[in-house]
This record gives C-alpha cells, structure tokens and sequence, in this order.
C-alpha cells in the first residue's frame, strides 16, 4: 500500500473514532440522532451530551494521543533509543508532582494545573541545563539525566502519596494513571499540535538523517545541534501540551512509533502524521471504551490505552519476528 | 576539488597523532592514507572533513577555510564515508542511498527528480540495484558497505574521504570500488584521500600518507613511499614487495 493511500486510511480511521466519541457513553446516541441534532436543536439533552459533553472531551482525547505520538517519535529520533517515550525525561514526573502537590494542599483545578505547568518546565529546565554543554548535546547524558530525574520524581509522588489524606487520594490517582475528564478546552493542545506537526514534517529529511547518528548527519549537511534543540523543546512542548489535558497517559507515545513502523512506515515525512492521526484515534476510543464500559462510571483512559496497547504491540511484534 | 591544510595538527587529548601536516589533494588525485591501528587516520579524516577540531591549523577545501562553509554547503563539496555506523537504519536501501542527497535538497519535502535519478545511478554503480527496496536492516555486512558507498556517490562532492571502503566487501566489489575511485578521479576530475589496509590497493593510488601514530608522517608518491624498508618501519613487521607499478604486489612475511 502506497504511503499516500495509508495516510488517507488513517485520516478517515481518526474521523471515524471522533464520531464513535460521540455516539457512545452513558447516554447511547444513533448515528441518525447524532445527525438530527445538526439540524434540530430541540433535542435538548442529546444536543448537550453531544455537542457540549462529547465533543470537546472527543477532541481533547485526540489531539492529547497526537501530541504524545509526535512526540514519541521525535525522542526516539533525538534519543535514539526504541524506548524511548515522552515521559522519559521527566517532563510528565514533574507535571504530575506539582499537581498532586497542589492537590494535597488543597488547589483547586486552576492551581493544580498552574502547579503541573510549573512542574513540567522545571523538569525541562533541570534537564537541558544539565545535558547541554558548550553548543552540544550528548545524547546519553540526556537520556540518563531524564530517567534520573523521573525516579526522583516518582520518589516524591510516592511520599505525596502517603502523606496525602484519603479524600485526596482518588484525585492524585487519576492524575497518575491519565484520565481525561476535565479534558474541556483544547484550543492549546490543537494548537501545539499542529505548530509542531507542521514544522517537523518540514525538518522530516533531517530527522532521517539524524536517525543515522549526530556525526553521519553532520557529514550530510545536517544542522545537527540547532535539529536536537528543536526536538527537545519542540517535543517538551508537545507533551506538556498533553499531560495537562490528560495526565499520563500510558503506552501511547512508545507505541504508536513502533507500530507504524512495524507495517513499513519509516520515513518521518509519513511516519509523523500517520503516528498523530494513529495516536489521536487510539486516545479517543480508548476514552470513549473508558466512560462507556462501566457508565455511568468513568474509568481513567490511561488504564485502556496500556490494555489495548499491550496485546496489539505484542501481536505485531511477534508478526515481525 | 583540492584539499588542503599547513601546519595542521591532530591530537586526542593531549596526545598529538600527527604535528605540523602539510597536504595537499590536488584534483584528480586518489590518496592512500596508511598507518597502524590508532595511529589517527580516523581522526585525521573526520578533522579534514569538519566533523572533528584540529588541535591548531585548519583545512581548506577548494582553496577556503572549512570554517567559512555553511554545513550544507560542505556536504555538497565534500563528502566522507565514516568507518563505523551503528544505528538501525528503519527504511529501505533506496531512502537510504537517498539521505546523500539531503545537501542538495531543494525541496524542503524530500527529494526531487534530480535526485532520485542521482540515487538510481548511484545504486547501479554499486550493483545494487536488485536489492533496492529491501529493508536495509537486512542487507548483508557487505551488501550494507556498498549501500553506505552509494550513498557517498549521490551525493556527489569534489572531495571524497573514504574510511576504509573496502572492508566487508568481497574481493570482486573490492576492486570495483577502486576502479570506481579511479574513475571518479582521474575522468571526473574529484578528489579522494582513502584509508586503506590492503597495500596492493594503496600502490593503486597516486599518492601516500603514512601516518605514525607519534604526531610525525611521510607523504609522497606511491612509488618511492611503497618499499619494504619504509612500511616495516610503519607496521613494525616485514613485507615483502614484488614488481613496480601497475603489477605491485605486498604480502606481508608471515
């Protein structure tokens, strides 16, 4: 299958998982209904399930999974290390120590996502200024630095965790597992989406390149620093885009890549839009299986992608082999 | 399509590989570099492609200083096979050959016409046009050092620098990618510096630069540098040399 044909697949899978957001929940909707309420806005209820309840939480699940995958795949490139994901340097440790850390002071949601932004910069700032020396990046100090810091982080959130009194404990939780429902407004995450999208797929001849190693693309012509700076911030971004919509959320942003990558999707001029279209769809179904498997109960996502993910990456990789 | 330096100096740490190097590749000239194992021919071709600091000097390449290069304009004048690559490379030998254009690139969404005829040609060059949309990550040891050969054609520099071109390949695609080398020199007028092990390839060459690990060299033509008395005071063992010219032959005493 030609790249361009597996694209247009996928755009048509990810407008398919918006309109499955819709459909499904506590309150089911046809599909004749969902159309219905284009035109007739009497239908009170289902209007504001769907329109007001669905729709903005259906768009924040798909632009949190796209942004995880993009950056997945822009850190194993920087990183190159297949297991490597946009957790890996602690950007999502912090965020989620500073929430919880507001949480167990009482902040409300404002604060809290005040806290995790002031958390995840100052995990890229702790990282970058560690890892980056005289115009240069080593790579290995980049990776070790960031597992580094996330266990010193995982360490906090534990002794938060104990400390925190039981009422709390629910909320820290679903901030831990990635949960998307106070996911409302994305105008941002969209945003940050596309800037990056567009821009990488723009660079996405350097990035082949730089997958062979900082010195072979430098011999190519490759602006290499200048590339790794922009992987780095531009890959930050987009996950902090991510985790304040939606926590963190599991497996996503590891996956994706790879699965693409095992059906034959390997130059990043395809692999980054195909992994933000896969990664999107995937969030927003498993958000939609997440509040509809035991509604009115609403489980967090995060618990889902890693269940669906685990057996699908399984079953391709043992494929492949 | 000349490379050149004075006084350059190449060191690792605070141990200098070779002190005070005058060199000049001129067009259509095929160096040989020679020397022992981390003597620092490596070094020395990384440092006369960018890709590495001379401890003092600096290298020109078509008479300018490297420094004045843009790094995409160096990757259209000067083009260097590293010796070691050791990432998975996920797409297939084609996209692969293809990275040799990224410096000439004009479009920012990958390569042109122009481009794709250059990777063809280059991939032909190499025989390796049946394999062409095989995985790289399956080629063969050999099939993989003709696949990172092609790529260094289409790219297509002036200046060539070869680590070790010949190592994995059978002894047929060995004397093709000197006579390819020869080619490229001598008919297109480019430049090539080669490390190389096998001394009957390196009587090949125009010329030679031995490099003796302790910061002192010898450069000079293929002929007067290629004795018995010169390379065992090179590698520290005997070999033996028969006929001149066009039918040398260097085996090593065992």
């Amino acid at each position: 299958m030609s790249h361009r044909a597996l694209l247009a697949i996928l755009i048509l899978i990810a407008i398919s998982s918006i309109l499955v957001a819709l459909m499904f929940g506590s309150l089911p909707v046809s599909l004749s209904a969902l159309l219905r309420t284009l035109v007739d806005s009497s239908l009170g209820v289902v209007d504001d399930v769907v329109w007001k309840l669905r729709l903005p939480r259906a768009l924040a699940a798909f632009a949190c999974g796209g942004l995880l995958a993009v950056s997945g795949v822009l850190l194993q490139v920087l990183l190159r290390n297949p297991l490597a994901d946009p957790y890996i340097l602690g950007v999502s440790g912090g965020a989620a120590l500073g929430a919880i850390g507001a949480l167990l002071f009482g902040g409300g949601l404002a604060i809290t996502n005040l806290a995790a932004l002031g958390g995840a910069l100052a995990a890229i700032a702790i990282v970058f200024a560690l890892s980056f020396r005289s115009g240069d990046w080593n790579v290995h100090r980049l990776l070790l630095t960031g597992v580094v810091l996330s266990a010193g982080f995982g360490a906090l959130i534990s002794l938060v965790l104990t400390v925190a009194p039981q009422a709390q404990l629910k909320s820290m939780l679903y901030w831990l597992m990635g949960d998307l429902s106070h996911a409302h407004e994305s105008a941002t995450a969209w945003l940050v989406l596309a800037v990056v999208l567009t821009l990488f797929m723009l660079l996405a001849t350097g990035l082949n390149a730089l997958a062979l190693g900082a010195i072979k693309a430098r011999a190519l012509g490759v602006p290499v620093g200048s590339l790794q700076a922009a992987i780095y911030f531009c890959a930050a971004a987009a996950t902090v885009a991510a985790v304040m919509l939606g926590g963190s959320i599991a497996f996503v942003g590891m996956m994706v890549p790879h699965a693409m990558r095992l059906v034959g999707v390997t130059d990043h001029r395809w692999l980054l839009p195909a992994s933000a279209m896969v990664g999107g769809s995937f969030v927003t179904l498993a958000d939609t299986f997440a509040r509809t498997i035991w509604a009115p109960q609403q489980l967090p996502v995060g618990v889902f992608t890693a269940l669906i993910g685990v057996p699908v990456l399984l079953l391709l990789l043992s494929r492949k082999a | 399509m000349t490379l050149s330096c004075e006084h350059l100096t190449v060191a690792v740490g605070t141990r200098a590989l070779c002190r005070d190097l005058k060199l000049t590749v001129a067009t259509g000239e095929l160096w040989a570099v020679l020397g022992c194992n981390g003597s620092g021919k490596t070094t020395l071709l990384h440092t006369l492609a960018g890709l590495a600091m001379p401890a003092a000097g600096e290298v020109d390449v078509d008479g300018r200083p490297l420094a004045e290069y843009g790094r995409r304009e160096l990757g259209r004048a000067l083009g260097i096979l590293l010796q070691r690559e050791d990432h998975e490379y996920w797409g297939t030998l084609s996209d692969y050959v293809k990275l040799g254009r990224y410096p000439h690139a004009r479009s920012m969404f990958g390569p042109g016409a122009a481009d794709e005829e250059a990777a063809c040609r280059a991939i032909a060059a190499f025989d390796l046009t049946a394999l062409a949309a095989r995985p790289y990550a399956t080629l063969s040891g050999g099939e993989r050092q003709r696949a990172r050969l092609a790529q260094l054609w289409a790219q297509d520099c002036s200046t060539l620098l070869l680590d070790e071109p010949l190592q994995h390949l059978d002894l047929r695609h060995q004397l093709q990618t000197l006579q390819l080398l020869r080619q490229v020199t001598r008919d297109d007028g480019k430049c090539a510096a080669v490390v190389l092990h096998d001394l009957t390839f390196a009587s090949r060459c125009d010329r030679v630069l031995m490099l003796y690990g302790d910061g002192r060299y010898a450069s000079g033509r293929t002929a007067e540098l290629l004795q018995s008395h010169v390379l065992q005071a090179l590698y520290g063992c005997r070999v033996h040399a028969y006929g001149t010219g066009a039918d040398a032959h260097f085996i090593p005493v065992i």
